[in-house]
């Protein structure tokens, strides 16, 4: 059983994913417990196949006997595995979220864990095109959700993101076929190994390199590839922003670690240190560009949307650094982020529930109106600047580290000062919250409601729940530093220590 | 210059086929057309992967006596999966169109911006 996990964590889901539509010609409302079944499957098969690898290794699989690299392989190492098993916790903890939050359509569901499978192809896949399949069977997915949304604003939005998202994976494609075309072969163990006989700096290569990275680029919304991004989650349905702000970029993150570190590996930045400048400046701009959008912004969720593009910018600066403290802090911070992130987009859903609180302005005196939620949020809030001991400080100071034995002094400036940049957003909601007086026009409802009660919409405490789950894993996370250090010493080949 | 035409000239669709996507997708202010030029752009790469499984002389990748060199038929497989993609972003992309103009009652970009900060 266990040696057929790597296909089941993808089949699972999209065979889930079709029984809401399919049950839902003969009952109602089976949508959410059929969900609910499949992603707790997905959960434990991914924790399982997660103690497997950590234990024994890698773990490849080759469906329908053609072997590789001429059939299509599906490897689950230990990076590999951390995500996969990110991807499961979260949809399932979303899911929880959204059984009181909505929607409630069949066909959500359907979407939803058609999401996950998606997600988690892109995880398991050990070839190139096999990665822009589920590039796109993500996309489609996430279209469908942000369209979902209340509005038909979120139409645009989704409209917006497909447009933008299809260049993105356009350009991968190109790129895969640049590699193709280069050594004949799409298997990203054969290729790391091919590359390297083609010659790094042949012409092929490097625009393979660019293509690829670039349309990756597009899918996590560094700056200026973003633009897709803030649109698609302040207009989306609450329980799809969540769940999109969490995983689709941090999985897309992924893949481009993947690419650096299993195709092209750290031999291409010796070989060709003008792309590693180029990767480190993309992010570095990303920092310092997303924060300042982050800090115009006047509308909370977009403020959260813009937040990403500075956070996946220090994400892809630790991969790019590509010494092993920066990798560890790296991943640590996507992990990290996926959880403070999706907990923060998931409690400002229950703010507009509960007080109509759209704006900053709005958001004066929440620490008062509904408590709980707050402190939720004030804990996500100084986990995301990087307050020790919580993940976003670990994650954080492993990257700074990694800058430092590399020697890449300009970028370990930006580091430090991003995260002034993002204690400038983030203290501005801050402040709002717990030193504002909520505004006399809601005096009306300034009684304050009880987390869990009866306020404009319902809001489950399971729905509070989640954000103050998301609140402990973000403090609690970053324990898992040494965890994580060693699954990157097992799994992703580095440049040396100096 | 002209014999690397007549040799190459598909590359030059490619490179053309390219270049009239991304223009439709950034300069036309209609959805449709939009979503037109993102086709155009795909059939671009879509000949890309099929010219450079090309080689000159060689038969279908049916082995028997005597019957090289093949083709690569690999290259042809990738881009009828990538087909089947482009054809369901279209349909998404057309199904989001028409929600758009039933809403709005517009497909120009412009207007729908205007709209959006009213």
């Amino acid at each position: 059983m266990i040696e057929h996990a790597p296909v089941l964590v993808i089949a699972l889901p999209i065979v889930g994913g079709a029984l809401p539509l399919l049950f839902g010609l003969f009952a109602d409302r089976l949508g959410w417990p059929i969900a609910a079944v499949t992603l707790l499957g997905q959960t434990v098969l991914a924790v399982a196949l997660a103690t497997t690898v950590v234990d024994g290794g890698a773990v490849s699989y080759v469906p329908g006997g053609f072997v590789a690299p001429y059939g299509i392989e599906l490897v689950v190492d230990g990076l590999s595995a951390v995500v996969l098993v990110l991807i499961a916790a979260v949809s399932l903890g979303v899911l929880a979220y959204a059984r009181r939050a909505g929607p409630h359509a069949d066909s959500f569901y359907a979407q939803y864990l058609l999401l996950v499978a998606g997600l988690s192809g892109m995880t398991a896949t050990g070839d190139v095109f096999n990665l822009y399949v589920f590039l796109e069977i993500t996309g489609l997915a996430a279209y469908g959700l942000v369209a979902s949304g209340r509005s038909a604003s979120a139409a645009v939005a989704a409209l917006k993101y497909l447009i933008v998202g299809t260049i993105g994976a356009s350009l991968y494609l190109l790129g895969a076929g640049y590699l193709l075309a280069a050594t004949g072969t799409l298997n990203m163990a054969d290729l790391a190994g091919t590359l390297a006989e083609a010659g790094y700096d042949s012409t092929l290569v490097l625009t393979a390199f660019g293509l690829m990275i670039g349309g990756l680029a597009v899918k996590v919304a560094l700056y200026p590839l973003h633009t897709w991004q803030p649109d698609a989650y302040a207009d989306a349905h609450d329980t799809v922003s969540t769940l999109v702000a969490a995983l689709v970029s941090t999985v897309a993150a992924y893949a481009l670690a993947r690419l650096l570190f299993s195709v092209f590996t750290v031999g291409f930045f010796d070989a060709v240190p003008i792309a590693q400048t180029a990767l480190l400046t993309v992010a570095a701009v990303s920092i310092v560009a997303g924060s300042l959008l982050a800090v115009a912004q006047s509308d909370v969720q977009r403020m959260l949307a813009y937040s990403s593009v500075s956070q996946f910018g220090l994400v892809i600066a630790g991969f790019a650094v590509g010494t092993q403290a920066a990798i560890v802090g790296a991943l640590v911070h996507l992990v990290g982020h996926a959880v403070m992130k999706g907990g923060l987009f998931a409690a400002t859903g229950i703010v507009e529930r509960r007080t109509g609180a759209r704006r900053l302005a709005e958001y004066a005196g929440l620490g008062e109106r509904a408590p709980v939620t707050a402190a939720g949020i004030a804990v996500l809030l100084f986990a995301m600047v990087g307050v020790p001991p919580a993940v976003g400080f670990v994650g954080k100071w492993y990257i700074v580290v990694g800058a430092v034995e590399a020697g890449t002094w300009s970028l370990v400036v930006v580091l430090l000062a991003s995260t002034l940049l993002t204690l400038a957003y983030f203290a501005r909601l801050f402040e709002r919250m717990y030193f504002t007086a909520p505004p006399s026009a809601s005096t009306t409802d300034a009684t304050p409601v009880p987390d869990g009660g009866n306020g404009r919409e319902a809001v489950s405490t399971g729905m509070v729940a989640v954000v103050v789950a998301a609140a402990l894993l973000a403090v609690v996370l970053g324990g898992t530093a040494p965890l994580v250090e060693q699954i990157v010493e097992q799994t992703v080949s580095t440049f040396p220590h100096p | 210059m002209i014999d690397t035409f007549l040799t190459h000239y598909n590359y030059y669709a490619v490179v053309a086929l390219l270049g009239i996507g991304v223009y439709m997708l950034v300069e036309s202010s209609n959805l449709v057309k939009k979503v037109i030029g993102m086709n155009v752009f795909q059939t671009g790469i879509f000949l890309f992967f099929v010219t450079a499984a090309y080689r000159s002389g060689a038969g279908p990748a049916v082995v028997h006596e005597g019957g090289g060199p093949y083709v690569s038929p690999l290259p042809h497989v990738l881009i009828l999966t990538a087909i089947v993609v482009g054809v369901s972003l279209t349909a998404v992309a057309l199904a989001l169109i028409v929600r758009i103009y039933a809403e709005y009652g517009t497909l120009d970009e412009e207007v729908l911006r205007e709209l959006d900060h009213d």
